[in-house]
């Protein structure tokens, strides 16, 4: 079941990607991987088998080219994965609006794979295996996922855990919302990826939605996803939004 | 009596006590500790309170079992007249050897456990999870599962008298009922990693 967030008592995590800013250099690819303890890809591994949380897309609009990066949305008004998960492995956490995927909870259907109009999802089709010694550099603060589950992005949850702790030794209950950035944000070079609180009213985040210039990828599915992108070239927003002609 | 019900009550008591004796063995293997230790020399007889081997670093992470150095800022020499002391003194302090202490309470990778919210945010005592370990005299052998690894005292019925439970409790089950008291309960994801 899906349970909507409590409006102001908890966070409502999301991002907001500008697209003018995006060269598509994969800087929040590898910070992803680093992060979550995503194994470099095995020999022969291609688009489809190997494992990325998030991808940068290179769009043709006709004339400048646009780079798309693409993770889980975060949808919450209607979320497939979640609706079709047999499971209970997916959910939507009302504490942070973060889709929450429990791997030892999936049996590897990957009907939500299919549901995800975002294609956001990816199959483990191996055994998480990392060259001798690079084990070494292994998060500690995520575990990494077993052979014949699905994973996805979950906004760095990793790093949402230290932020709680941290607030909490600071002298926090913990419990509310906590800033922290995800890897790719950090990361990004370009400075084109914002992270917020969408249910603070007077971050960033939620000032830079509210301005109206901000768009959802295929909205008219009605999925509501947290994560927003921007453009000033019109070329470049009727490429990647999805939209239907008027 | 009829000889039925006394071959059924013989039969039930020997299933029931290999159950309850031979079984857990079977599951679990103990692995004694690498040094004796008694809490109880520390806490009563030395007056010294949990947080003072136990710490949280500055990043408000805990730090868990001490480390040979702050053993050793009391154990240069020795305190006791103890023969494991003794052997402390000598075998690991004065090589600089860390003992590998076996930990009861080590989570499985996917759990994710912050003692800074549980015990500065919301107060409790260590006793509320790990029982009455700071009082005891000796380290029992820990309980290692011989398939997954786990500890028992995460992992599987607590190893209390009789297989009956011992006071806190570190497993998933003992978990889930303190946050579901304090509606705390919110997703997998909290705990989960």
């Amino acid at each position: 079941m899906i349970r909507k967030n409590a409006e102001g008592k908890h966070a409502r995590y999301g991002m907001l990607i500008d697209l003018d800013r995006c060269d598509g250099c994969g800087a929040c690819m590898v910070a992803c991987a680093v992060e979550n303890n995503i194994p470099p890809g095995r020999p022969g591994a291609n688009a489809r088998t190997g494992l990325n949380w998030i991808k940068v897309h290179r769009i043709e609009t006709g004339g400048r080219p646009a780079f798309l990066p693409i993770m889980c949305q975060q949808c919450e008004d209607e979320t497939p994965c979640v609706e079709v998960c047999p499971q209970n492995a997916v959910e939507l956490d009302p504490a942070t609006g973060v889709v929450g995927q429990i791997p030892q909870r999936c049996l590897g259907c990957r009907y939500c794979v299919t549901a995800c109009p975002y294609h956001a999802r990816v199959f483990n089709w191996g055994d998480p295996e990392w060259p001798a010694g690079m084990e070494k550099t292994l998060n500690p603060l995520v575990s990494p996922r077993m052979r014949g589950v699905v994973e996805k992005c979950n906004f760095c949850h990793g790093r949402w855990h230290a932020a709680r702790e941290k607030a909490a030794a600071d002298g926090s209950t913990g419990n509310g919302p906590v800033n922290y950035v995800p890897a790719c944000v950090e990361a990004c070079p370009a400075g084109a990826m914002a992270f917020g609180d969408l249910n603070d009213p007077d971050s960033a985040l939620t000032r830079a939605v509210a301005a109206g210039e901000a768009f959802r990828l295929l909205d008219l599915l009605q999925t509501g996803p947290k994560t927003f992108y921007k453009t000033a070239f019109a070329a470049v927003r009727k490429g990647v939004a999805g939209e239907r002609d008027a | 009596m009829d000889r039925g019900v006394l071959v059924f009550g013989a039969g039930f008591a020997l299933a029931v006590a290999a159950g309850w004796l031979i079984l857990p063995g079977v599951f679990y293997a103990k692995v004694e500790q690498p040094l004796a230790f008694s809490h109880e020399a520390h806490t009563q007889t030395g007056g010294m309170a949990c947080e003072d081997c136990h710490g949280f670093r500055d990043d408000g992470s805990f730090a868990g079992i001490p480390t040979l150095e702050q053993c050793a800022s009391c154990h240069a020499e020795a305190v006791g007249t103890t023969e494991s002391e003794r052997k402390f003194v000598e075998e690991y302090v004065k090589l600089g050897r860390e003992p590998q202490w076996l930990v009861y309470s080590r989570q499985p990778d996917n759990a994710w456990f912050p003692h800074a919210p549980h015990v500065k945010a919301a107060g409790l005592p260590c006793e509320s999870c790990h029982g009455d370990h700071g009082q005891s005299n000796s380290l029992r052998p820990l309980e290692v599962n011989r398939i997954s690894g786990y500890s028992r005292d995460v992992m599987g019925r607590p190893s209390g008298p009789l297989g009956l439970r011992r006071a806190g409790g570190m497993r998933m089950d003992d978990c889930v009922r303190c946050h579901a008291g304090a509606d705390l309960r919110h997703s997998c994801l909290d705990c989960h990693k």
